[in-house]
């Protein structure tokens, strides 16, 4: 209770978490709070690419269908995408992070090697080249972007692992014959839950936003998914007439990726005391 | 007898922190006459930094004057405005040489880039041109007796060890022609057998030009070595003053005297005077020293009357009828 | 230093040679067929099995890697199956244009955020600070190819200042080739007026992908110039009466910007990866436009040749950065 009391102290992390908790509220409830929600598929040819009025705030698209109803479900999509594919490269980089940082040797050397080659191309690269060979679809757009972010994962705990490694609990725990999975999983990961987490946070933004730019270059979501990304693609050659098609999932972009930043910077600051001057 | 170059009266400096302020100086008398060395003397932590930031003009921004005078060759101090502080006196009339040598020199200049700062902005009779600068600088590095002057211009500190970059900040301290001289513990880095050096060369440099000094030591060895006269602080007060031989041969005040007694050369820590330093944040009342001093009275609780003997000044309840 | 260079240099080979057989593999593995993209759509099976014959690609995986490395040496990257030019031909046209724009986007990034991160710590935690806060929070938030649509919106469409898309109007024709650059080569001509329209058309794509620069280079500027304000040495030289504002600008500013200048590095992957979209918005045609044109068509060789352009781009930068610190940090050049 007084860690969360200290955590809201922090203006900007407590917008961001509020952002965030708002964006899956906005989520879960998309169907109920969208006053179109059938527009998700559904064209209406007769009212194409209306200006915001009080029946669409957000106008509507070139196919007729309410922006601000398809804003609101894509956001289950948006967070869907970035849930899976921080879950996916948690999921890889968290063990292989932990091997190369508790075993050493040649296997530890392996491991961060890769990673080091992952991380020397830009994310967004990798990530289109694999979606395209993978025949473009959201799946292979996820598992693209999840290949590309798991060495993030790998290097943090695998510099957790590295630091609790020489702590002398391990040693002990080694004294009593623990295995070494047990001491890795049990022992060793729960000290290194507070950078995951802020990880995390900060990955499921940067996901929406590459997530995004896939949707936008036709490698991730397809038509007639509600995606952002997607969106703003179709709204190109009804501009500059209709402004709002592309203006407003866009918005929705950024306001979901501030959240996510906002609380992961706030979390990193709660977590690590020694960082908060440099934000 | 002449003006004396540096007058401090009454000083009191609170700080105001997140736990309230703090008194970081609550008394402080001290006087510089022209062409002396007067050391100041304390623990750690009895304000002796603060007293240096106060006279520079250079206190923290939470940081406030309460009261006292600042007089600096007649000039008084607190009335200057930041930017007259700034241009006239830091750096200018006032030379500041600082204590850890290895930590003062911007890592990332040359020497040269760096003394010439000191200099840009100050008119300086017959030091108009970048090239008499340097000429300047070349001649202030060999009287500090750094080998090879013009081509230490060109070097980084790193480049120097500890005792030749103290050289450096004293050339530094000099570079503008100063009337007084403001040393914060400059030697506490250095080896013993450089510290000597310095302190000769400090002697020298202030006796040729004519300088004064102000000089901030919890080192009573060194003290007898440099010093004209001494003024004895604690936690925020001044306790006693007067010439180096006088009080080292009989000190007056409790403090100075148990301070001399069971630690001759290092005030570094009181081994053996039972209790702790008060903190400035609830001092107690009147003579801070009087919760730990083995002569205390009853009137030790309100603040002692400064008792003059010819040059040396005590402020002790001891003394206050004498 | 030259040793330096050379050690560096050196230390890249493997990782990029890393990357190249990453990038081989992932294409041979996964479920496209090189053949029948090459072929195209249709194509017979007895024409893609031919094709496959005289690509090699039915030879095994490790023999035709060692055929593409040795083809690479002699220049060679082959054929680009879009563009029907030598691969190697379209990245020398691609690259001045991309280097053109993300070197001007990283100097714009560098002369706005060092700045506001030096006010923000100057003045932290005043209303000043807090604005620059937001406002680089908000520049890392912000979608690059929605960001480039809004300021085509407004400033192209809207309001007419800029010009919407492309390198040079297309009444010009582009300055003598020297060094690819439009911006250098319209000065090396005397082309005054070429050389504004460059700019002129610029703008827009290098602000675009300048802003998370902005904002990260703000935010560690900021950091840095808090951190070195704490220094002795700042202590000393206000005590010595530097005058405060060249104290900041001069002799704070050049011991901050060290972790500033290292994350220029680290920006360089982000641009690039703005780049890919950004360039599409802009029509502009550099890597980026060439990378999406390639990895949409499948473009086997362009792919490969691509992603090795971007890596040792990637590493250039970063041997540039640690030259950078080097000049910055006399200490850290006797190192080298």
């Amino acid at each position: 209770m007084l860690a969360l009391r200290k955590f809201l102290r922090d203006t900007p992390a407590t917008i961001g978490l509020g952002i965030v908790l708002a964006c899956i509220l906005v989520a879960a409830l998309g169907p109920c709070l969208a006053p179109y929600p059938d527009d998700a598929f559904e064209s209406h040819i007769l009212q194409r690419l209306k200006p915001p009025s009080a029946e669409f705030p957000f106008g509507t698209d070139n196919l007729g269908r309410d922006v601000f109803s398809r804003v609101i479900l894509g956001t289950r999509y948006a967070l869907g995408v970035a849930l899976m594919v921080v879950s996916i490269a948690m999921a890889l980089g968290v063990p292989l992070g932990l091997i190369a940082g508790y075993r050493g040797g040649w296997l530890s050397e392996a491991i961060m090697r890769v990673t080091d080659i992952v991380l020397a191309v830009p994310q967004l690269i990798l990530a289109v080249v694999l979606a395209q060979l993978l025949k473009p679809s959201l799946e292979s757009a996820m598992l693209a972007l999840a290949a590309t972010y798991w060495p993030f994962f790998c290097r943090t705990v695998y510099a957790e692992t590295r630091r609790v490694r020489s702590a002398l609990f391990v040693d002990a725990l080694e004294g009593i014959g623990a295995s070494p999975w047990r001491i890795m999983f049990l022992h060793i990961l729960p000290n290194a839950a507070s950078p995951i987490i802020v990880r995390a946070t900060i990955g499921m933004g940067f996901t929406i936003l590459t997530a995004a730019v896939l949707g936008f270059l036709g490698m991730g979501a397809t038509p007639p998914l509600p995606d952002w990304g997607l969106a703003i693609a179709e709204s190109r050659q009804y501009l500059p007439e209709s402004w709002w098609f592309a203006t407003f999932p866009g918005l929705a972009i950024f306001l979901a990726v501030l959240g996510f930043n906002l609380l992961g910077d706030g979390l990193r600051d709660f977590v690590d005391p020694r960082l908060r001057r440099s934000r | 007898m002449s003006q004396p170059i540096l007058t401090v009266e009454g000083l009191r400096v609170s700080i105001r922190g997140d736990e309230g302020a703090a008194q970081v100086l609550d008394a402080i008398d001290l006087t510089i006459p022209r062409g002396r060395i007067v050391g100041v003397v304390g623990e750690s932590g009895c304000g002796k930094s603060t007293l240096i930031r106060a006279v520079l003009g250079i206190l923290p921004a939470n940081a406030a004057i309460e009261r006292g005078t600042l007089s600096f060759e007649g000039r008084d101090l607190r009335a200057l405005s930041g930017a007259e502080l700034s241009r006239d006196i830091r750096g200018s009339a006032i030379g500041f040489i600082p204590q850890d040598p290895f930590l003062a020199l911007n890592p990332v200049f040359k020497i040269g880039t760096q003394l010439l700062e000191i200099m840009r902005g100050r008119t300086l009779a017959g030091l108009e041109s970048e090239s008499d600068k340097r000429t300047h600088l070349i001649g202030l590095l060999r009287a500090v007796q750094i080998p090879d002057p013009a081509d230490a211009l060109e070097r980084y500190p790193h480049q120097f060890s500890g005792g030749q970059r103290q050289r450096l900040l004293i050339a530094g301290a000099l570079a503008c022609r100063p009337r007084l001289l403001v040393a914060d513990e400059p030697t506490t880095a250095l080896d013993v057998t450089t510290q000597m050096q310095i302190l000769d060369l400090l002697k020298r440099l202030v006796a040729e030009r004519a300088l004064s000094m102000l000089f901030v030591t919890h080192d009573f060895g060194v003290v007898a070595q440099l010093c004209d006269e001494i003024s004895v602080i604690y936690a925020g007060q001044t306790v006693e003053s007067g010439p180096t031989a006088a009080i080292l041969d009989r000190p007056h005040h409790p403090y100075t005297r148990l301070l001399i007694g069971c630690h001759p050369d290092r005030a570094e820590d009181l081994v053996g005077i039972p209790g702790a330093v008060p903190s400035p944040r609830d001092p107690p009342p009147g003579c801070r020293f009087h919760p730990r001093c083995p002569e205390r009275r009853a009137e030790c609780t309100r603040l002692p009357p400064t008792a003059a003997d010819g040059a040396r000044r005590v402020a002790c309840w001891l003394h206050a009828a004498s | 230093m030259l040793r330096f260079l050379v050690r560096r240099s050196l230390l890249v080979l493997p990782s990029l040679l890393g990357l190249l057989v990453l990038t081989f593999v992932l294409m041979r593995v996964v479920p496209s067929d090189p053949a029948a993209a090459l072929a195209g759509e249709t194509a017979s099976a007895q024409q893609i099995e031919q094709i496959r014959v005289k690509y090699g690609f039915d030879r095994p995986l490790p023999e035709q890697f060692v055929i593409y490395l040795g083809q690479m040496a002699r220049g060679d990257l082959g054929i680009s199956v879009f563009s029907n030019r030598p691969v190697a031909q379209d990245i020398g046209y691609a690259l001045p244009a991309t280097i053109e724009l993300t070197f001007c986007a990283l100097l714009l990034a560098a002369l706005i955020g060092i700045p506001l991160g030096t006010l923000a710590a100057v003045w932290h935690n005043s209303p000043l600070d807090h604005a620059i806060r937001m406002l680089t929070v908000a520049g890392l938030a912000v979608a690059g190819f929605w960001l480039a649509i809004m300021l085509q919106l407004l400033f192209a469409m809207d309001l007419g200042w800029l010009p919407l898309r492309g390198r040079l109007a297309s009444t010009l024709t582009a300055p003598p080739d020297i060094s690819g650059l439009f911006l250098v080569d319209s000065l090396l001509a005397g082309r005054f007026d070429l050389f504004g329209n460059a700019l002129s058309h610029l703008a827009m794509p290098a602000f675009t992908l300048a802003v998370p620069g902005i904002a990260t280079i703000a935010r560690f500027t900021r950091a840095g110039v808090l951190e070195t304000m704490q220094k002795d040495f700042v202590a000393y030289e206000t005590a010595v009466g530097y005058a405060p504002a060249r104290l900041v600008a001069i002799y704070v500013l050049r011991n901050s910007v060290v972790a500033a200048v290292t994350q220029i590095g680290l920006l360089f992957g982000a641009l690039i990866s703005s780049a890919v979209a950004v360039e599409r918005i802009y029509d502009w045609p550099g890597i980026g436009s060439y990378a999406v044109t390639a990895i949409l068509n499948l473009d086997y060789n362009a792919i490969l040749a691509v992603t090795l352009t971007v890596g040792i781009i990637y590493a250039v930068v970063n041997i540039l950065v640690d030259l950078a610190h080097g000049l910055i940090d006399p200490r850290v050049a006797e190192q080298m």
